[in-house]
């Protein structure tokens, strides 16, 4: 039973404890094209799991369903007892204005903002919290830095300092590791264990798949339509990785009306 | 001999110590919008802005003449007008905001020249076109005071998602819904400022003591903060400077207030801590580490 409907068709319900998220028959897409089409299934509380698919998979459509930048073509994402704002999401290609005059510090304080707010005050203890926050990505130095002179892998590590002080049960990272050297990606991966052990729900979109294997007990692999789930030894299998780099790119622009919506 | 130059033109006449507490107001308010109209990359919004306060101003003119409340309420209605129907058409059509904010402001122009004219005289629309600092009466010092203290108790309320829109917008929306809200509440504080600063300075000039302090504060800051106190200073002693200039040397004010503020950012764009010409040429040998 559904207690509250959130925007662009969020259902919030409070009966499955185990969800985090449920997907029920969910299809999203641009101009009534679906990049995700009819997705089933539950990430449960406290999952560690990959989105892996080729690209125009319809990895970074999904994210932005589930927070909402992207209101769905049929069916609905279930968000169990939290609300669209509790969700810390990382887009691949962040709009950041990096010539903006800000610095570390200041940056990472804005991951506060769901306690501090508009007007809320940044106390003594929060102070601290974002300092740990700033070691935990081994930044330590870098607070005064502008972050117009950072470079992509300490900007993805101010990312990731903000994300932790987030503080969020449900985290989406939509290929935090693309262009990102070996140390750092081993440095921000043990935070990513580090929210697991925590029992954070935490989905990655991914590509590295010896990454995936070696670190994610479980794996979507999306190719539009939802190729395989479950355990990630399972799912990455050569014929499921097969299937998946068959299936077309491009939008059919002449497509019919999809028959399994109707 | 100093003390003649730089302070005795202000003692010795009201109309200059007029003149400079409502620069001094302006450069109060004007100086943190012109710093974020920079930031968010809309230094031609002000400019387009201000122009297109002139009908407004004018159709109030042509009501009841040179009355202080007619042309305020005529400019800021003029001002959210096409501030909205730019945002509107750049969203409605594949028109980009600038170009749709560069066709009004030319229309407007035009539009509230001939309104002008067609009731005052080429005086009235010279002071319509660069104002008139040194005739400020009480009610326009207090319209222009009451403008900075809306702007600075404005801002400081909406700063954080302010800044935050600039920097990060994506997670700006994905923590709050305050983006949009404080996007309006600037956009109205840039109009208020325009339309206090378009009683001094006219509507030609008004945007100059927004957007010169701003951009000579870029050359000394990296911190936004310093950004801001900067670009208020400069803004100050431009208003200072100039109206010693126009009293020296017989110039028109305005003009001489905004003259001075170019001569700032012509030193800063030279010899600028950050990103200055000399500093870029000759930036030292490079360091250990």
């Amino acid at each position: 039973m559904p207690v509250g409907r959130g925007p662009l068709g969020h259902v919030v319900t409070g009966l499955e404890m185990t969800a985090a998220l449920r997907f029920r028959d969910l299809t999203l897409g641009y101009d009534r094209h679906p990049a995700v089409h009819h997705l089933d299934g539950a990430v449960e509380r406290g999952a560690l799991v990959a989105v892996c698919g080729p690209n125009g998979a319809g990895k970074s459509t999904l994210f932005k369903g589930v927070v909402g930048l992207l209101a769905p073509l049929s069916g609905a994402i279930e968000l169990n007892a939290c609300r669209v704002h509790d969700i810390a999401y990382l887009p691949q290609i962040a709009e950041i204005d990096r010539s903006f005059p800000i610095n570390v510090y200041d940056m990472v304080a804005m991951g506060l903002w769901r306690r501090a707010g508009l007007f809320g005050g940044i106390g003594r203890g929060q102070r601290a919290q974002i300092h740990d926050a700033i070691a935990a990505v081994g930044l330590r130095g870098f607070e005064q830095r502008p972050i117009s002179t950072l470079s992509g892998g300490q900007m993805q590590r101010v990312l990731f300092a903000r994300l932790l002080l987030q503080d969020a049960s449900v985290i989406l990272l939509d290929e935090p590791f693309n262009a990102i050297d070996v140390k750092t990606t081993a440095d921000l991966l043990d935070i990513v264990r580090r929210w697991h052990g925590e029992q954070r729900t935490v989905m990655a979109a991914l590509h590295d798949l010896d990454l995936i294997r070696a670190n994610f007990p479980e794996a979507l692999l999306l190719a539009r339509e939802p190729v395989a789930r479950g355990r990630t030894a399972d799912v990455l299998t050569p014929e499921n990785l097969l299937k998946a780099r068959r299936m077309c790119e491009a939008f059919d622009r002449d497509a019919a009306e999809c028959v399994q919506a109707a | 001999m100093l003390y003649d130059r730089l302070i005795s033109p202000f003692i010795e006449f009201e109309f200059m110590r007029r003149a400079l507490v409502g620069t001094f107001a302006l450069a109060l308010g004007a100086g943190p919008i012109g710093v974020f109209l920079m930031l968010r990359r809309m230094s031609l919004v002000g400019d387009a802005m201000a122009h297109a306060i002139l009908p407004g101003a004018a159709i109030g003119f042509l009501l009841s003449g040179l009355s202080l409340f007619a042309m305020t309420a005529g400019g800021l209605v003029a001002g959210f007008v096409i501030a909205l129907a730019a945002g509107l058409i750049a969203r409605t059509t594949e028109l980009k905001e600038d170009a749709s904010l560069a066709a009004f402001f030319l229309i407007s122009l035009a539009i509230g020249v001939i309104i002008v004219s067609v009731k005052g005289t080429n005086i009235d629309l010279l002071h319509f076109l660069f104002g008139t600092v040194l005739a400020l009466d009480d009610q326009t010092l207090v319209l222009i005071a009451a403008n900075a203290s809306i702007t600075l108790v404005a801002l400081a309320l909406i700063y954080r998602p302010l800044v935050l829109e600039c920097v990060d917008p994506g997670y700006l929306r994905s923590v709050s819904r305050a983006g949009g809200p404080a996007h309006i509440a600037f956009l109205a504080l840039v109009v208020i400022n325009l339309v206090g600063g378009f009683h001094a300075l006219g509507t030609l000039l008004a945007v100059g003591i927004m957007m010169l302090p701003a951009v000579i504060a870029r050359f000394w800051a990296r911190d936004i903060t310093a950004m801001i106190a900067i670009a208020t200073a400069s803004g100050i002693v431009s208003g200072w400077a100039g109206l010693l200039l126009s009293y020296h040397a017989g110039l028109p004010s305005g003009p001489a207030i905004i003259l001075v503020a170019g001569l700032l950012y012509a030193v800063s764009l030279l010899f600028g801590r950050v990103g200055g010409l000399v500093r870029r040429a000759f930036p030292g040998r490079h360091l250990e580490a």
